[in-house]
């Protein structure tokens, strides 16, 4: 099965509100080994971003199989480093859509914000999704 | 807050930065996966990775971005001074399941400076001797 057509330039709605800790911006530095750990790592908003990516692939208008589908590629553009207190959502928008010999190529862009309007990052995702395998 | 110069400080186009080595063993992953929120099972289960034809756990890509990021701000002088940062993934990071995990390595090299001063970094990061993340690039400010 392939993607819907349809998605191609659709935003799906924001995630809801993520209240960022102290505790989650250590956990994550911690996890990737950055010190001192209360310095906001590049990559944390995927910590709001993976949740937008994880409800497009697994909404069923969309017509992913998770197992088929492989992170080709990602790029962050900061606006501003995540704080302790920002309370973030993320809204995904499919921004191309390229379908040939089975597979997907499935452009896509998250804003990050905060609740109360404010850029916080920008999250490129390209995801490939392969087509089922050939009947026997 | 002060901080030390960074090597981007006087770094002009061509400038090698300081290359870094990162281990990464399968219990990084589980702790990677708590933190990122992605619980996907080839990164923590060899049944299922190898179901999926890997040859067994790899690391999350975001992962080998995310260490390869720590470089970047160690060049820069910290994460707020990274403007932009992108990568391809090209080919798995295989982890063995033991207590030496494997190295990955992180070098650098300044490519060009913007018009607004901020420099484009060029970024190669290896694994066994192959290239695990193409087209890998940050966009770097220079401190005030």
């Amino acid at each position: 099965m392939s993607v819907s057509p349809e998605v191609a330039g659709r935003t799906f709605p924001e995630t809801p509100p993520y209240d960022v800790s102290r505790a989650k911006i250590r956990e994550f530095a911690t996890a990737i080994g950055a010190e001192p750990a209360d310095e906001t790592p590049m990559t944390f908003p995927v910590v709001v971003g993976f949740d937008a990516l994880q409800r497009f692939m697994t909404d069923p208008d969309v017509g992913i199989s998770l197992h088929r589908v492989v992170h080709g590629d990602q790029r962050f553009v900061q606006t501003r480093p995540v704080r302790a207190g920002d309370v973030l959502t993320a809204e995904l928008t499919v921004e191309s859509l390229r379908q040939g010999a089975g597979t997907d190529i499935i452009g896509t862009r998250t804003e990050i914000r905060t609740t109360d309007g404010e850029h916080v990052a920008t999250s490129y995702a390209t995801l490939v999704h392969r087509g089922a395998e050939p009947a026997e | 807050m002060t901080r030390a110069p960074s090597p981007l400080s006087s770094a002009e186009p061509g400038t090698a930065l300081h290359a870094r080595t990162f281990t990464i063993r399968r219990a990084d992953l589980v702790r990677y996966a708590g933190a990122s929120g992605d619980f996907n099972p080839i990164h923590w289960s060899d049944r299922v990775a190898t179901a999926v034809g890997l040859p067994g756990v790899i690391a999350h890509g975001m992962y080998t971005m995310a260490l390869a990021s720590r470089a970047v701000g160690e060049w820069a002088g910290g994460f707020d001074r990274i403007i932009e940062y992108g990568v391809r993934f090209t080919r798995p990071v295989v982890v063995p399941d033991d207590d030496t995990g494997v190295d990955i390595e992180v070098s650098g090299t300044v490519e060009g400076v913007r018009d607004d001063g901020a420099l484009t970094v060029g970024l190669t990061c290896t694994c066994r001797g192959e290239k695990v993340l193409g087209m890998a690039r940050a966009v770097v400010r220079r401190e005030a």
